[in-house]
This record gives C-alpha cells, sequence and structure tokens, in this order.
C-alpha cells in the first residue's frame, strides 16, 4: 500500500522549491546592488581623478586654474582640526564612558545621561553646525577658527566615542575587577591599572572610526564657516582654515567640468586617509584585543 | 637585595593621601565629562529656541507653518516652510523607497541565506559603504546618478529631486541592512529549526519566522533610515538644487530644510536680519522632526520587542 503519493507530494513542494531558489536569487542581488555602486564609485572617482594626481596637487593651494589647483591648505586644515578634535572628544568620551560604566548609580540620572547620548547621537550634524556657530562662534566669539570647528566636530562624534567606549569596557569580565580588589586596589586604581589598559585596544579602534567620521564630515563646517579658498597654512588653532571634504564641495559646486576632475582627485585623497585610519582601528582590533 | 619594609610603609603613607584624593576626585571629573553631553543637548535646545523665538517676533508663528512660499531674499520676503518640508518629504520618500526594499533583502540575504563565508566578505563592503563621506555621495549624485538618469529622462534638469534622493537611499542601505540583521540574528535558532522540521523552505523561515519575530527590530531601523534622510546633508546641497518648491514633482529642482540652511551659511545672510535668524526656526524644524523620529524608533523597539 502506497501511503504517501510522491506525485502529489513532489508538485506541491516544487513550487515552493523554485520560488525558494528565486528569492534566494533575488535577495542576493539586493546585496550585491551595494557591493556594485561602491564598485561603480570608486572607479569614476578613481578613473577621473587619477590623471590629476600627483605631486604638485598635494603641494599647491587651491587656485582659480584647475590645473594648478592643489589641496595643500585642506590636508593641513584637516590635520589641524583632528589635532583639536581628537584629543578633546577622546578624553571627554571615555571619561562619559568610565563614569557611565563604573561608578554612576542605576538611578534616573543615568538613564537620563544614557538616553541623551543615544539621542545626541542621532541628532543630524548640521544641527550641531547651528550650534557651533552661535556658541562658539559668536557666543565665545572664537571667530571662524580651527578651535571652534574642532570643538563642534568634537561634541558631534562625542555620542560615538562615548558608546563604543563603553561597549569596550563592558567587555571586560568581573573577574578582573574582583582580582584586582582582591589584591587591595581601591576602585580608582582598579580603573587606571586593571579596566583601562584592557579596554584600552576597543577604546581606540571606535575612536578611531569617530574620527574618521569627523574627517569626513562637510556640513558643521560650512555653518562654522570654514573658508573654501585659503591661501596660506594656519598658524595655531585661532586661524582660518579649510578641510578636505570641503575643499571638493567647493570644486564640485563650480560649473566648469574641469573642476569636477579636480574634485575627484580630492575624493580620491580623503578616501586613501580615510582607508589608512581605518586599516589602522582594524590593525589595533586584531592585534591588540584580548579575549578574556 | 634587601628590600627595606619600614621604608615602603612610610613611603606608602606618603602616597596615601594623593591617593585618597585621587580616589575622591576621579568620580567627580568623570561625572563633569558626562554632563558635557548633557550641556550639549541644552545648548542645542536653547540656541535654537532662543534665535527662534527672535525669529517669530518678526515672523508670525500661523505663516510660517502653514505658508506656503519660501521666498527669503530680496523685498517683501515670504517664510512658508511648507516648501522646504515638501522638498524634504520628497527626498525622504524616494530615499526609503529605494533604501528599505534592498535593505531588507540584503539583511534577510545575510541572516538566512548567505553562508558564512560570504557573510565575512559582504558585511565588511557594506560597512566600507557606510564609512563613505557624504559630500562623495554627493558628488556621485551630481555627476554620475543625475547624467544616468538623464539619459533614462531626457528633460530631466541638472537639479533635480529625484538623484539625490536615490542617492541618499543608497547612503541609507548599509544601516537598514545591518540593524535589521542584527535584529533577525537575534531570533533564536530554535525557531528556524521548528519551521524547517515542519517542511519549511528557507525562504518560508525568513519570510513567516524571522522576519515577523524581529518586526520590531526592523521596523525600529526603518524609523532610523527616515531620521537620517531627513537630516541629510550634503548630498542634497550639491545635488538638489536651492529652488523651494511646493509640488511632489520628483523631476524638477526643490529645496530641503537642509539645502536652505547650508545656502544661507554660504550667501552673506547679514547677522541679525530675518534671513538669517530663519536658519534656526528652519534648524527647530529640522531637530523636532529628527527627535521624534529617533524617540519613536526607540520606543518600538523597546515596546515591541519579542522576548525569547
Amino acid at each position: 500500500m502506497n501511503l504517501v503519493d510522491k506525485q502529489v507530494i513532489q508538485n506541491k513542494m516544487s513550487k515552493r522549491l523554485v520560488k525558494n531558489q528565486f528569492m534566494n536569487k533575488l535577495f542576493f542581488s539586493a546585496t550585491a546592488f551595494g557591493i556594485v555602486v561602491l564598485i561603480v564609485l570608486l572607479y569614476r572617482v578613481l578613473s577621473e581623478g587619477i590623471g590629476h594626481l600627483d605631486w604638485g596637487f598635494l603641494t599647491n593651494f587651491a587656485s582659480r586654474f584647475p590645473e594648478e589647483a592643489g589641496i595643500k591648505a585642506a590636508i593641513v586644515g584637516s590635520l589641524w582640526l583632528m589635532a583639536v578634535t581628537a584629543p578633546v572628544s577622546l578624553l571627554l568620551g571615555i571619561g562619559t564612558a568610565i563614569y557611565l560604566e563604573e561608578y554612576a548609580s542605576r538611578n534616573k540620572f543615568t538613564r537620563f545621561i544614557q538616553m541623551n547620548i543615544s539621542n545626541l547621537a542621532g541628532v543630524p550634524s548640521i544641527v550641531f553646525g547651528l550650534l557651533g556657530l552661535t556658541v562658539f562662534v559668536r557666543l565665545l566669539e572664537m571667530g571662524r577658527s580651527i578651535m571652534a570647528g574642532g570643538l563642534t566636530m568634537s561634541l558631534l562624534i562625542l555620542p560615538i566615542i562615548v558608546v563604543s567606549s563603553q561597549e569596550a569596557i563592558r567587555a571586560i569580565p568581573k573577574n578582573q575587577y574582583e582580582a584586582s580588589f582582591a589584591m587591595g586596589a581601591t576602585k580608582w586604581q582598579t580603573v587606571r591599572r586593571v579596566v583601562l589598559p584592557a579596554a584600552i585596544p576597543g577604546i581606540l579602534t571606535g575612536g578611531i572610526l569617530a574620527l574618521s567620521r569627523a574627517i569626513g564630515e562637510t556640513a558643521p563646517l560650512l555653518m562654522i564657516g570654514a573658508l573654501s579658498f585659503i591661501a596660506y597654512l594656519p598658524e595655531n588653532v585661532w586661524s582660518g582654515f579649510t578641510v578636505l571634504p570641503i575643499q571638493i564641495f567647493n570644486w564640485t559646486g563650480r560649473p566648469q567640468e574641469e573642476f569636477h576632475l579636480v574634485a575627484s582627485t580630492g575624493i580620491i585623497v580623503l578616501l586613501v586617509i580615510l582607508l589608512f585610519m581605518n586599516s589602522i582601528a582594524v590593525i589595533i582590533r586584531n592585534k591588540f584585543s584580548k579575549r578574556f | 637585595m634587601a628590600v627595606n619594609v619600614k621604608d615602603m610603609m612610610k613611603k606608602n603613607k606618603s602616597n596615601r593621601l594623593l591617593l585618597r584624593f585621587s580616589e575622591k576626585a576621579a568620580p567627580t571629573i568623570f561625572l563633569l565629562c558626562a554632563i558635557i553631553s548633557v550641556l550639549t543637548t541644552i545648548g542645542i535646545t536653547l540656541t535654537l529656541l532662543m534665535e527662534t523665538i527672535t525669529f517669530f517676533n518678526r515672523v508670525s508663528f500661523i505663516d510660517f507653518i502653514t505658508g506656503t512660499k519660501w521666498w527669503p531674499f530680496g523685498e517683501n520676503p515670504s517664510f512658508g516652510i511648507l516648501p522646504l518640508i515638501s522638498g524634504t518629504l520628497s527626498i525622504t520618500v524616494i530615499a526609503m523607497a529605494v533604501a528599505i526594499p534592498i535593505g531588507l533583502a540584503s539583511a534577510v540575504y545575510l541572516s538566512e541565506f548567505a553562508s558564512p563565508h560570504i557573510r565575512k566578505i559582504v558585511k565588511p563592503i557594506l560597512e566600507i559603504l557606510a564609512g563613505i563621506p557624504t559630500i562623495v555621495y554627493g558628488f556621485f549624485a551630481l555627476t554620475f546618478v543625475t547624467p544616468m538618469l538623464q539619459n533614462v529622462i531626457p528633460s530631466l534638469p541638472v537639479f533635480n529631486a529625484l538623484s539625490p534622493g536615490i542617492v541618499v537611499g543608497v547612503m541609507i542601505i548599509p544601516m537598514i541592512a545591518s540593524l535589521s540583521e542584527d535584529a533577525m540574528s537575534s531570533v533564536p535558532n530554535d525557531m528556524r529549526e521548528g519551521a524547517l522540521a515542519m517542511g519549511s523552505t528557507r525562504l518560508e523561515v525568513a519570510l513567516k519566522v524571522v522576519v515577523p519575530a524581529a518586526l520590531s527590530g526592523i521596523i525600529a531601523s526603518f524609523v532610523l533610515g527616515i531620521s537620517r534622510a531627513i537630516g541629510e546633508t550634503m548630498i542634497v546641497a550639491v545635488a538638489a538644487g536651492a529652488t523651494p518648491k511646493l509640488s511632489l514633482d520628483v523631476t524638477e529642482s526643490i529645496q530641503t530644510m537642509t539645502g536652505y540652511i547650508v545656502q544661507v551659511t554660504l550667501g552673506d545672510a547679514s547677522y541679525g536680519s530675518t534671513t538669517y535668524y530663519s536658519i534656526y526656526a528652519v534648524g527647530m524644524t529640522l531637530f523636532v522632526f529628527t527627535l521624534l523620529m529617533n524617540l519613536l524608533s526607540q520606543y518600538i523597539s523597546r515596546r515591541f520587542k519579542e522576548e525569547y
């Protein structure tokens, strides 16, 4: 006796299996779409911009003539900006993370700070620009300076650094603390000698990724009033400045086709810097992160 | 080597004062760091509020939220924000039309179909895509996507809503993909295995078991994506043009709220003029919109979370 009619099952099954196969391919193509876009984008930028990329481009100031236009002021400006943003945002971010993870008691105030940070992460960057323009540039009379831009950027990436540092600290197992306390160490000694050394690779990885976001960010600095045509190098943190993305924005906005090619070259430089920072982050993550 | 224990104890004692001080000071210093973030929020709210109030002393609030004409320059300026909102809305709708299907499909693929090997290759690529600065996307929209669209729609002007909308969508894909994938990965394997054991295909497991179970996280990622699209600045500033228009025709040049703020800062609206204060009113509107979206996203993922 044949309890199961194989033919019927096969008929019913095959439709579902075909559908399964088809949707599998469809989902795969959706995933591939993102990859294709990335390849097209990189190919376009490289093929247009590589011709202009030479030593002169890196060492010339901006110019009215596309062939002479260079990116020196922007590169130096971005470095100056990082020199302000990195220490301020890292110190504040790590401090906040240590407070929230190690010292804060679980009360309403702590929850408020935590919620506040996650909401700050969702505020559009241009709103941070408005804050910087009003508070740093006008109220504190810093002018359109590197200091004003750097502080604005620090506040912008602060939530990212706090969250990633918190995760790094939380990943340290409890027995590390207990061992330290058992040896008679105080809270602060434990934080300084056990927690921080163990968490520093994770903190640095998150910090570098946050800084690479700051290097690519344009809108807040446009608000601060970073200039796009600068033919001098900044002397100190109170100088006016320009940065890579703003220089690229300026070239993109010009009607002449040649400047679009120059913009591509600028994008190559920016992407190379980002790639460099990201690889450092990956190396730190892979090499120094401890597994407990 | 002989260690003099007495000396060590003495040294320890003299260190103790410093130790006790740093022990007390450390939490206070860290608390101050934490308060900076709260101050930032207060600072944003206060600056926006103060300058917006100045603006509303000159322009009536009702005109602002119901006016259909945004013409801030020249004589007889008119400040009705609806055209800017409609511009922002068109960009957001186009972006989400691109980002939601592709992002969700990528998430389903990565979480339910892909082998670990493929996942290992694809996820870093999506991360790279997420890390590309928005100005680069803006350049891409203006110099590649717009000309490409012009091949299809010959009448398309250089500045339009369609091209930046699509590119904003592309920018958001990695975010929706990775957040939705996180939500799906946290669905326990027993549920998948149960469904598979009942004879489901992988597709049926994905669509009828995993996606419904992870729905709160998925929807939350959509809402966050909308918030990102509303606040996106550089892509629209580069490729969408600067003509505030109350229309839903995506082939026209439009202006978003963010685009307007950039336009004013680039131009020479003198400090103290009504045009200058208008960027704060627009910024306030933008801030309120994105804040509501973020809160909604948090609410959804907390309220409708299914626990297993």
